[in-house]
């Protein structure tokens, strides 16, 4: 009966292929609990979770909360403006107070990179990464895999490719890590200023060409690009990006074979992705986002248990 | 003998015997075992007559040596108490064996003139470590106006420092040196560009993507030091260079020695000993600066503190309250402790690894006095007694709990080292620990 | 685990029989198969679900639907268990409203399952009525369930167990009491 053996979700770095494999098949039984008349299971019951929502997000902590209710726990948010944290109470002041309100999962979206590690150092809650920085986010990479495999059966060998800031994206370290561990072949591609240094050491291919990047792949994720690093001058313009490293159908075309097209969201449209390749028969973003939910019960469901010892609940 | 292990109230070295020590003074070619008699702080090497009345300290199986040294720490006094005051940081430098620090003036208000360099240095007149202060280069170290140098010199400052950051504008690094240099004082830089390094918390390269945090490339540092040893040469002055820790820099300063440039420089333990990847779970007592980089740049560090090219071994000792490191990675200051572990840590990985035990007393007691123009001490008769006294078998474990620092932010925490300070002896007082 | 098998309660023979005389009870409880439909519990009931439908066709000529409910997200020892046991699969490929719902599992004991199978089946749809098929029951009640077909009762004592074997996952159709050691 032995299931996941984290405590934590901090991120894919120390999840096993089993582990992943694991979350991913537990999302498939979730899913059928999203379709059915009732949508919920009582499995959560009495259990307290709190979104700690210290950088801005509807779709996240939306997607996160819908996953926490059909598991009927108690959910809590708490989000930047009007919070403590915003009066300058420091990020260990507010983990001690959750602490002393007998929370047991914290969801936590933070601008800090290992702010949810610093967590896990101090509470006893479980915590849920729920992007921290630019390091980790874990869920949506677990979500794009599911999508993934879904959609091609296996992700071993399965040849995907990221386009889009690597630098500054979460999402993609996330989807490196876990693709890696499942197996799957990886290539980023992005202007070699959004590209960050040392990155083949975790064993990606790097290109700066999309052209030749959609000829080698089958499935590709385009990543949001944030319009601010364009004024950091990290590139000359979105005129320039969208020529050079924009989803266009006209490029989609020259594939050998039909490709895949995730993105997780926000999308500026007509910047990375154009409009006809978001909404074409390709595209499988609003899977991801319905596989989102089904993800992130997955993932509340195999940790928020063990709390206590166990008795095998007899027939 | 307890009365000697006093910090708060150090014991005067009135009438005492290091009973059977080895002394090592490379200087004065002694390596010899033999007692050191101390009367009223003064030295009498291997006394044909000890006096009855004398302490006697059974110290056998002890290394003593002149004095160490720490080119390179902060006292945080005034404006940062709650971390390291004065007072503390000596205990916590005779605490690690240190008889001397120099103290870098990045406090609140900066070390910037002669008022505030005075008020140090008279807190600091009754201890029995010498607090040689390093006043800041510019005013407010806003990197414009230069110090009152002279007057400076005059209350004996040998070194003017911006520390904490570079002299950035290139035209006021050439003044500095220029101007330093007429006074026979020496700048210290930071070296940095802060272009390159901005935002950055941790070394650029595989780590600090794995991690997802903002890097700070190699190139920064090694960037700034050949622009000093290029400056320096050009105004005929002479430049030392804090904390390296890339493989470039380590090689341009050789080269630099090798055109007769006078360049010096000083290399911390964490960057010999540490690298990158120990920031993985992102805890702050591995964040510093400059940062630990590869494993590269840490070979190359070593190799320079073996062959001499970089001078002196030093600490860049920087006390924070806990609160302060009790904060998300990129938000945490940077800054570890050092004065209470480089001594253990330098018996028990470099000497007799990398460099044998002459080469790091040269690395510890000359060097750093030479760089600050300070009189050397000696093991030998009529000497005033500078000593730092080594159990060089002593076995312990890095507890940051029972440091006499403030501060408890230190990256050896929980190492096991063979190699311990037993105590010092300095300017009329011992203080020496019990075994 | 291990277990020592302490009796052979009922053989791979004994099991065909009981497998007709159940289907044949439930025809004649149910006065036909009219919006008769069955639902396995994971993981033996849903072969024996599976079989008393074949059964039930053999003996009436009618298909009946087979569904298969997994229980775990109901359980009411979530988060005293050490473990999260593993989700299996829920599928009811017919529509639950007005029908008659024979539950089917291998072993009654506690009666915990059962309840927490009700609760699934109410929040998946709304059958006219529920039944239990059980092939054993081994006693000691802890909540008020009754099953309505019976193939064995079988009273157990603590530390003995009823093990049910069947041909799909075991070697061997059989009912076994056991004697768990514990490890």
């Amino acid at each position: 009966m032995s299931l996941l053996t984290h405590k934590h979700l901090l991120g894919l770095a120390d999840y096993s292929e089993a582990d992943i494999t694991i979350v991913l098949d537990t999302a498939e039984r979730m899913k059928e609990i999203l379709e059915r008349p009732v949508p919920k299971v009582p499995t959560l019951r009495g259990v307290t979770v709190v979104n700690l929502f210290m950088e801005s997000s509807t779709r996240t902590r939306v997607s996160f909360e819908l996953a926490e209710k059909r598991l009927s726990a108690d959910t809590l948010n708490f989000a930047v403006s009007g919070s403590s944290l915003s009066k300058g109470e420091t990020l260990l002041d507010t983990a001690l107070n959750i602490e002393a309100m007998k929370i047991d999962v914290v969801v936590m979206r933070h601008k800090s990179p290992g702010s949810p590690h610093f967590l896990a150092r101090h509470l006893d809650s479980i915590i849920i990464n729920a992007g921290d920085g630019c390091h980790e986010h874990p869920t949506q990479a677990l979500l794009d895999m599911m999508t993934l495999r879904q959609k091609f059966g296996a992700l071993k060998g399965l040849r995907v490719c990221l386009v889009g800031d690597i630098s500054h994206s979460r999402v993609a370290l996330s989807n490196i890590i876990g693709l890696k561990t499942m197996g799957a072949q990886v290539t980023v591609c992005g202007p070699a200023t959004l590209i960050p240094r040392g990155i083949e050491r975790l064993g990606v291919q790097v290109t700066h060409s999309l052209d030749e990047a959609i000829q080698r792949c089958d499935a590709l994720n385009v990543l949001r690009l944030q319009l601010e690093r364009q004024e950091a001058g990290l590139f000359p313009s979105l005129r320039e990006y969208h020529q050079y490293f924009g989803l266009t159908r006209r490029r989609l075309e020259k594939a050998p074979a039909p490709l895949t097209i995730l993105h997780p969201g926000p999308m500026n449209r007509g910047v990375e992705i154009t409009s006809d390749v978001a909404d074409s028969e390709h595209s499988v973003i609003l899977q991801q986002v319905t596989n989102g939910v089904a993800v992130r019960m997955a993932v509340l469901y195999l940790l928020a248990g063990a709390k206590m010892p166990s008795t095998e609940m007899k027939v | 003998m307890r009365k000697y292990a006093n910090f708060d109230e150090p014991a005067r070295a009135r009438n005492l015997v290091l009973q059977g020590v080895r002394a090592v003074d490379p200087e004065r070619n002694l390596d010899q075992v033999l007692d050191l008699h101390i009367r009223d702080g003064i030295l009498s090497v291997a006394p044909k007559e000890i006096p009855a009345d004398a302490d006697l300290l059974d110290l056998r199986g002890h290394l003593v040596t002149p004095g160490w040294f720490d080119l390179h720490v902060h006292l945080r006094e005034p404006g940062g108490e709650v971390a390291e005051t004065i007072l503390s940081g000596c205990q916590a430098a005779m605490n690690g064996g240190f008889t001397g620090v120099a103290c870098m003036p990045n406090t609140e208000p900066p070390l910037d003139d002669a008022g505030r360099v005075r008020w140090v240095m008279e807190k600091a007149a009754s201890l029995p470590v010498d607090v040689q202060v390093v006043a800041a280069a510019t005013r407010g170290r806003s990197g414009k106006q230069l110090v009152e140098m002279s007057e400076l010199v005059e209350l004996g400052v040998r070194a003017f420092s911006d520390d904490g950051k570079p002299i950035a504008d290139t035209a006021v690094l050439r003044h500095a040196l220029e101007y330093a240099n007429m006074l026979g004082a020496r700048i210290f830089e930071h070296a940095d560009d802060p272009d390159l390094s901005a935002g950055g918390t941790m070394n650029e390269g595989e780590w600090s993507t794995r991690l997802g945090l903002p890097g700070i490339p190699a190139v920064s540092e090694t960037l700034d030091v050949l622009r000093c040893i290029l400056v320096a040469r050009y105004a005929g002055a002479a430049v030392h260079i804090c904390h390296v820790s890339t493989k470039e820099s380590v090689e341009w300063i050789r080269w630099a020695k090798q055109q007769g440039i006078r360049v010096t420089a000083e290399v911390c333990p964490h960057h010999l000993l540490l690298t990158e990847e120990r920031c993985r779970e992102f805890d702050t007592d591995f964040k510093m600066n400059p940062p630990l980089r590869s494993e590269e740049d840490r070979q190359a560090c070593l190799h320079g503190l073996a062959d001499g090219t970089l001078d002196a071994y030093c600490t860049d000792h920087a006390p924070h309250a806990w609160e302060a490191k009790a904060q998300e990675f990129d938000v945490a200051p940077f800054g570890v402790v050092g004065l209470e572990t480089a001594l253990g840590l330098a018996f028990t990985h470099l000497v007799g690894r990398h460099l044998d035990l002459k080469a790091m007393i040269e690395r510890v007691v000359y060097a750093p006095r030479r760089i600050l123009s300070q009189p050397l001490p000696a093991i030998a008769n009529g000497e005033p007694a500078n000593l730092t006294i080594i159990d060089p078998e002593g076995s312990w474990t890095v507890r940051p709990d029972e440091f006499r620092s403030k501060s408890r932010n230190t990256p050896f925490k929980g190492w096991e080292l063979t190699g311990r300070a037993r105590g010092i002896v300095n300017r009329g007082f011992a203080v020496i620990k019990e075994a | 685990m291990d277990y020592k098998v302490k009796a052979v309660l009922v053989d791979s023979a004994g099991f065909a029989r009981t497998i007709t005389r159940l289907a044949h009870e439930i025809i004649e409880r149910n006065r036909g198969t009219e919006r008769l439909a069955f639902v396995g519990m994971q993981t033996r009931g849903v072969y024996l679900a599976q079989r008393l439908a074949r059964k039930v066709e053999e003996i009436e000529g009618t298909a009946l639907p087979v569904g298969v409910l997994d229980t775990t997200m109901y359980r009411d020892d979530f988060r005293t268990a050490l473990k999260q046991p593993q989700v299996r699969v829920t599928e009811i490929p017919f529509d639950l409203y007005n029908m008659n719902v024979v539950l089917v599992d291998d072993v009654l004991y506690t009666g915990r399952t059962v309840r927490a199978a009700l609760d699934a089946l109410m929040d998946l749809g709304r059958p006219k009525r529920i039944q239990l098929a059980v092939l054993v029951d081994r006693g000691h009640r802890e909540l008020p369930i009754k099953p309505d077909f019976v193939g064995r009762n079988v009273p157990t004592s603590i530390n003995e167990e009823v093990r049910v074997r069947m041909t799909e996952i075991d070697s061997e159709d059989a009912v076994l009491l056991v004697e768990v050691q514990q490890p």
